[in-house]
């Protein structure tokens, strides 16, 4: 195969799948006004377009209207670099996560173009794909914390310290946890990942500490409610994010969603069985039609966690800082040991 | 008042965290399903009854003349100095006419002073709560926009009365 085809092919799958995170995060913010609005008995945007539909269209190009201000005690290059940071974070762990199977072809036609087997992930041929997404995680706490020093405000300024601070103490459970799915899948390639829990063999069922204690690690890592200290408006006006105006805010108010976004795919692919439906293949279905239905299946528990997601949020109200930490330390951390030891007796005594 | 509850007193099941994350999702899930009380409000209004104060208004009689003799108790009430009336003779039984009567709605506070201080039921809070100008002109409201037939009028003079 030609390298320019196979970067072409690549950047299609890029084109298509940035898009849909895209519509998919700008959606999201829609979801998540008009289910805070059910929960709250209101009824949410209903102006713009039907059902308000549009609205997401309408913040945005207010957004984009608005004056950029930069303060003058901000530190300008590192200023205008943490959005495009949160951004670039946000969207780029999203490559290595199969939305579907992949599929062996036999067609000469597009052999030619796709190879022996074509995958639904951007770069399918990472091996420790979960390793990247780890890695690339981790940067957007950089992020914050950039964006949290350079803005020249006290405000900022501990928004960027307390979300350094609470990604240190939820890292170690999150890798915890994971460490539990590969010691099962004893792959760190997501696709075997994803491969190892078929049936209904699903991780959440195999180590549902560890899916608890992942949830809440991935929970804190997006800075979502009941663990988004860095920004707690009533205490720190906007966090990290109070010096931002226009697009730059909208980059982090951006990232956030797409950050829930990866999130929700993790979950799903560690311990929700990626894009595995039980005993479809029992059904007799055409191959084509299977790999549908797998692909429909994946979008569809995306969708259920970012429900989930957003239904956390205005149910339960923020910790403070000293029980987010005391959780993170000697709960969290605990119950993933805890689980990381429960996964290896499995699999000793089922190997 | 909830009781104060600290950390040693939590039973097991709260300590765990889960169950009353659990409880209160539900609690979330279910009002999700409830119907909200909004009014989609410039299509649809909120009519209130005869309690409402609303913006105040000069009664009009049948015969489309108006019903307030001009006699001053109004300007004098009220707090914030909103009405101002100059008053003339008429030949009619009553006497008395106000040929100009402005009600700057700037200024009014909607504390019903006027209506309860008037002795001929003449000026009352009407029910119109859209009270909205483009300029300081346009807020003061003269004769031609203050009286209100009395029909419109009828629940809350009702309300006025009984309240006396």
């Amino acid at each position: 195969m030609e390298p320019w085809i196979n970067a072409g092919v690549a950047l299609g799958k890029l084109l298509i799948l940035a898009n849909i995170v895209l519509i998919n995060v700008a959606y999201l913010v829609y979801w998540e006004r008009k289910l805070s609005a059910w929960a709250q008995s209101r009824v949410g945007p209903n102006r713009v377009g039907p059902a308000g539909l549009l609205q997401p269209f309408a913040d945005v190009l207010k957004l984009v209207l608005k004056e950029d201000i930069v303060p003058t005690q901000a530190y300008k290059p590192i200023h205008t670099l943490a959005p495009f940071l949160a951004l670039f974070v946000a969207f780029t762990s999203f490559a290595v996560i199969p939305i579907g199977p992949d599929i062996t072809i036999a067609d000469s036609a597009w052999q030619a173009i796709f190879g022996d087997s074509f995958s639904f992930a951007i770069i399918p041929s990472i091996n420790p794909g979960i390793l990247y997404i780890l890695a690339l995680t981790s940067i957007g706490v950089y992020a914050i914390t950039m964006s949290g020093w350079s803005s020249g405000s006290k405000y900022s300024l501990l928004g960027g310290v307390r979300s350094s601070a609470q990604m240190i103490s939820y890292e170690i459970s999150m890798g915890f946890s994971i460490a539990g799915v590969v010691l099962l899948a004893q792959s760190l390639s997501p696709q075997a990942i994803i491969e190892s829990q078929s049936g209904w063999m699903w991780n959440i069922f195999v180590q549902p500490i560890g899916f608890i204690t992942f949830v809440t690690a991935a929970f804190a890592e997006t800075n979502r409610l009941p663990f988004d200290l860095p920004e707690a408006e009533p205490e720190l006006v906007g966090g990290y994010h109070t010096e931002y105006s226009s697009m730059k805010f909208g980059s982090f108010f951006l990232a956030e969603y797409a950050n829930m976004t990866t999130a929700s795919a993790l979950i799903v692919l560690l311990y929700l069985g990626g894009w595995q439906v039980p005993y479809i293949e029992k059904l007799g279905l055409s191959e084509t039609l299977t790999v549908i239905i797998q692909v429909a299946a994946f979008f569809l528990k995306v969708a259920a966690l970012l429900f989930f997601f957003i239904w956390v949020r205005w149910s339960i109200p923020r910790f403070r800082y000293d029980q987010l930490m005391s959780i993170g330390w000697k709960v969290m951390f605990p119950l993933a040991l805890i689980n990381l030891v429960w996964v290896a007796v499995i699999a000793m005594i089922f190997n | 008042m909830a009781v104060k509850k600290r950390m040693k007193d939590f039973t097991l099941m709260e300590r765990i965290y889960i169950p009353v994350i659990a409880k209160g999702l539900s609690i979330t899930l279910q009002n999700m399903f409830r119907k909200p009380y909004t009014l989609m409000y410039p299509e649809e209004k909120f009519i209130p009854t005869g309690e409402y104060r609303g913006r105040p208004v000069l009664v009009m009689e049948e015969d489309g003349s108006e019903r307030c003799v001009a006699c001053g108790l109004c300007a004098r009430v009220c707090p914030p100095l909103a009405i101002q009336l100059q008053a003339s003779e008429t030949e009619r039984e009553k006497e008395r006419y106000p040929i100009s009567f402005e009600i700057n709605m700037l200024r009014c506070i909607f504390c019903g002073l006027c209506e309860e201080v008037c002795p001929e039921e003449a000026i009352v809070m009407s029910k119109d709560y859209e009270v909205a100008f483009e300029s300081r002109q346009d807020a003061i409201f003269g004769l031609d926009r203050l009286l209100t037939p009395i029909e419109e009028l009828r629940d809350r003079i009702e309300f006025v009365r009984a309240n006396k």
